[in-house]
């Protein structure tokens, strides 16, 4: 079934967007944005993202990764050295001879991203252009982006938002004619992908393509006659540069939990007009399926208070799958960044007791944690044995990311998860 | 501009954390953005420390960049100090932080500050962490240390020294500082002050009382020991106590320092690296090939022991230390070697590959060269991982920490009996050429390859590195039969290595003994 443009119903964004906010300033114990690199360079699986910074940028990619289990790892830092901040050589040129060479011995990639960093950005090394530069050089076999996952500006997976809004300019145009499609955004892993894939094809709704591909060729088209829909929500570049390119946005909350990846279905299929006789014919088994997989963990979690660090931006649509389908209930929700539009369904969800943080003081932060005493905390992982310490269990919001939490099949795993920690102390008697 | 995929260092202000988060009342307040908080996590994740680095990072963003960003470095600075009340404070910048030349140490001048407050000045660009480190315990020592008190000793008080080097993230550190301390005052040699690790401020004050120092880690307090025997005529100790002969070497050194002249004490110090060594069951690992990369202290120190204490072959050593490149050459050169000095670790990869050392001794990077290659390491050096601060007590140092190097240095091989076995057995469904030693997991190969490959070509390719099957002709066969038991696996192994090396299919008789004069060399 296809439809025209004007066939597809694109709603606006609803919801209160005046909730008070706790705004802190202080120190930020969080990643930056090159941290995006870990999961998007598994994702796209013929991309190279190339780092020119420092060797703290290097360092931070090791540390992040934890293990170094990749031979030859499709992410690499071009570090700054004395001479090219000196003047002494030609940091354009320079970086022309790594790429180069990088290029020859991997002949594979297909994309290049030049990412930046706090020291290129700080000197004002001009990435777009280089990128411009180099694609000149080496297309048509290898195209060559450029965005900033620095420090100074972005922070955790805002570089994913910052990766995929680079990929915006240069995606196909859509054909003449085309009909309405589906364009899912955010980097989500392959099994969930493959999921959301097979539901909206059992609905009916289609063409469907994901941003970013897993292929640099395969990226999808977009174009006037493009609706999409993010299934991350640290998007907003993102979304922009799509609206930009002519494409429409559906607002919905994200696909978290049982209720969650209904409500993002059912955004999308009463956009495209799906009956919802067969909207709930395709959605009942996998939906009663997951609301199952996370009753499994309600004992153990139910009434439980949670307290979140910000970090992944996750933490308010994770708060509302963990209150409104576990009885979790959250004390303070910390995010880096808050987007009042994306967000604001999913407070709209949440009781209004709730603190909502936006920034960090970390010190006063901890205070507040540790005078609260939630029964589980979400934190970055240096925070995260300090806090065991004391008494407090953690959850690592660093495997939020990695793990695929999204869709129907994944909502038990996600609630497993919280409930892990929980189960663990009461095992142990040492 | 340097392309670097993994590194062996950090950059120079990690170094400078290792050295606050090793001391108890020392603070670290860094210029630095936020993504460069992540170091914490290498202590409270890696290190599994307990409490949080003593650093705050000021973390300014590119819109505090047009604004004042050292009103925020003070800001950071005068609240750190009142939060954690310690009793000094070190102040620097990271790599951005250095460009936006706030000059934290001018800036926390006029903060007046009640406490000493020691500027650091780290080259990020050109210097690295272990570099940072030595720098950092200088400045501090070299700032704290001429505020102590002079010595006023009690006539009849033996010898004193320090212990200087061992750090937060150090690779054994912790075990090593336990076993020495006990060895020293095993032989009469009072410990003074153990720095930095554990350390307060009010010990660096007290490092002049001792009477010399025992430099356990040159590589973080090399600088700081100099310059205390310039300032204060402590001299320091050189032998690293890795290894029974070495052990014995550093006591042998301590007492000539110390001055003690009684009976030699040491014989009573009991190893069992001796006698398990020469113990018949050892004597498979005679002249194993073996490669050594690290830290050059670790590296030179174990190619003793590989070579005088198992018996081992030394085949190839290297470093990533330049600061200490001399002293690795020279090493090497008196095993007729010559020194690998890199920081890439795709160098030291193509080495291993082109070596074929039955055993590499190396660091958390060449465990993962060596897992990849299907080669048996043991890590011996920093940089570390998680696993590298196991629960038991486990030195590198000293007597005890001899023994437990012989545990890690025949771990990785294949037993001595067990291969044996895997000989005699070798037609047995059971026992194949390919069942490596039963405690060790599978090799690994490459799946993130194949399926990129599939990915793009839809069909998967040949492994290259001699995996296709090599058919071995049957005159071939039934002369490799001829072939003692207990060496014939390995001679089944270097023979289809080096057809695989020529590219050959087939392997002919005449192919085993060109390979037999080949690995013969
Ligand atoms: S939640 Fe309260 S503050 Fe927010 S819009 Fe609704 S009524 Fe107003
Ligand atoms: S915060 Fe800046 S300097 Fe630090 S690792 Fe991230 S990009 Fe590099």
């Amino acid at each position: 079934m296809s439809l025209t443009r004007e066939e597809i119903r694109v709603p606006e964004f609803k919801g209160c967007r005046q909730r008070p906010v706790l705004r802190q300033r202080g120190q930020h114990e969080v990643f930056c944005g090159l941290t995006g690199i870990m999961w998007l360079h598994r994702k796209i699986q013929d991309a190279f993202f190339l780092i020119v910074g420092s060797r703290t940028c290097a360092h931070l990619m090791q540390s992040a990764a934890g293990v170094m289990i990749f031979a030859e790892p499709r992410f690499g830092t071009a570090i700054l050295e004395e001479k090219d901040l000196a003047g002494l050589a030609d940091m354009n040129d320079e970086l022309d001879v790594v790429v180069e060479r990088l290029l020859e011995r991997r002949p594979e990639i297909r994309l290049l991203f030049l990412v930046g960093s706090c020291p290129s950005e700080v000197i004002k090394l001009d990435l777009s252009r280089a990128a411009h530069r180099l694609s000149k050089i080496h297309s048509p076999g290898v195209r060559i982006l450029n965005y900033s996952g620095s420090g100074i500006e972005t922070t955790f997976t805002q570089g994913e938002d910052a990766c995929l809004a680079s990929l915006v300019p240069n995606l196909p145009p859509e054909p003449e004619g085309a009909p309405a499609s589906l364009m899912v955004v955010g980097a989500l892993s392959d099994v969930v992908e493959d999921q959301f894939a097979r539901i909206f094809e059992q609905l009916g709704i289609g063409p469907v393509r994901f941003l970013p591909a897993r292929l640099a060729d395969d990226m999808p088209a977009v174009g006037e006659n493009t609706v999409f829909i993010l299934a991350q929500p640290f998007l907003s570049d993102t979304a922009r540069a799509l609206e930009a390119a002519g494409a429409r946005m559906l607002p919905a909350p994200f696909p978290l939990g049982a209720n969650g990846t209904t409500e993002w279905f059912r955004v999308a299929a009463e956009a495209f007009g799906v009956e919802p006789s067969l909207f709930d014919t395709v959605t009942q088994a996998p939906r009663m399926r997951a609301q199952r997989a996370v009753e499994n963990h309600r004992k153990r979690l139910e009434g439980c208070s949670i307290f979140f660090f910000p970090d992944s931006q996750l933490e308010i649509p994770l708060a509302r799958f963990l209150h409104q389908e576990l009885g979790m209930i959250p004390s303070e929700i910390g995010t880096p960044y808050l987007n009042t539009k994306f967000m604001a369904p999913e407070l709209d969800a949440l009781p209004q007791n709730v603190v909502v943080s936006e920034g960090q003081d970390v010190d006063v932060q901890l205070d507040r944690c540790l005078s609260e005493r939630p029964d589980i905390a979400v934190c970055g992982l240096g925070l995260a044995n300090p806090l065991e310490v004391k008494g407090i269990t953690t959850k690592w919001s660093i495997e939020l990311v990695f793990t695929p939490i999204q869709g129907y099949e994944q909502a038990g795993d996600l609630a497993e998860l919280f409930a892990r920690p929980l189960n663990r102390r009461t095992r142990l008697e040492v | 501009m340097k392309l670097s995929l993994w590194t062996y260092e950090g950059p120079p202000h990690v170094g400078a954390m290792r050295i606050a988060t090793a001391m108890t009342d020392l603070h670290y307040v860094l210029h630095a953005p936020q993504g460069d908080t992540y170091a914490d996590l290498l202590f409270t994740m890696i290190e599994r420390r307990k409490h949080r680095p003593p650093v705050t990072y000021t973390t300014f963003q590119a819109r505090d960049l047009g604004a004042d960003t050292s009103q925020l470095f003070m800001d950071a600075a005068r609240d750190a100090q009142a939060r954690f009340k310690p009793a000094a404070m070190i102040v620097g910048a990271s790599c951005t932080g250095e460009l936006i030349q706030d000059d934290p140490g001018g800036l926390s001048r006029t903060l007046g500050l009640p406490i000493p407050v020691i500027p650091l000045e780290l080259p990020s660009y050109s210097k690295k962490e272990n570099w940072g480190a030595s720098e950092t315990f200088y400045q501090v020592v070299r700032a704290l240390a001429p505020q102590g008190a002079e010595r006023m000793q009690a006539k009849d008080a033996g010898p004193s020294c320090n212990i200087l080097g061992p750090t937060a993230l150090g690779f054994r550190h912790r075990d090593d500082v336990t076993e020495i301390v006990g060895l020293l005052e095993k032989i009469g040699v009072t410990v003074n002050v153990v720095a930095p690790l554990d350390a307060s401020v009010h010990d660096i004050l007290a490092l002049r009382q001792a009477d010399f120092n025992v430099l356990l880690y040159p590589e973080i307090a090399l600088t700081a020991a100099q310059w205390l025997k310039r300032t204060f005529g402590q001299p320091f100790t050189r032998k690293i106590p890795i290894g029974v002969s070495a052990t014995r070497d550093f006591v042998r050194e301590v007492l000539d320092v110390a001055g003690i002249e009684d009976a030699d004490p040491i014989d009573q110090i009991e190893s069992r690296l001796p006698w398990y060594s020469r113990s018949i069951d050892s004597t498979y690992l005679t002249g194993k090939r073996v490669f050594l990369f690290g830290d050059a202290s670790h590296v030179i120190a174990m190619a003793r022991v590989a070579k005088t204490e198992m018996g081992f072959e030394i085949v190839g050593m290297g470093s990533y230390s330049r600061e200490f490149a001399r002293d690795m050459r020279e090493a090497a050169a008196a095993y007729g070697l010559e020194a690998l000095i890199t920081e890439d670790y795709l160098e030291v990869e193509e080495q291993i590959r082109s070596l074929q050392p039955e055993l590499v001794l190396g660091t958390q990077m060449e465990r993962h060269i060596s897992k990849r290659l299907g080669i048996p390491c043991a890590v011996i050096s920093a940089p570390v991982h998680v696993q590298d601060y196991p629960a038991r007590y486990s030195p590198f140092m000293g007597f005890e920490g001899a023994n437990v190097l012989f545990d890690t240095l025949v771990h990785p091989l294949t037993m001595g009996l067990e291969e044996h076995l895997l000989n005699m057995f070798r037609d047995d469904f059971e026992f194949n050429d390919e069942a490596g030693p039963s405690h060790l997991g599978h090799a690994s190969n490459n799946e993130r390859q194949k399926s990129l490959e599939k990915l793009q070509h839809g069909e998967p390719t040949q492994g290259q590195n001699g995996e296709g099957k090599i058919e071995w002709q049957p005159d071939a066969e039934r002369e490799l039969k001829k072939i003692p038991f207990f060496v014939r696996g390995k001679a089944r192994r270097n023979t289809e290595k080096f057809a695989a090396e020529l590219g050959l299919a087939e392997i002919s008789m005449e192919t085993l003994y060109e390979a037999k004069s080949h690995f013969s060399r």
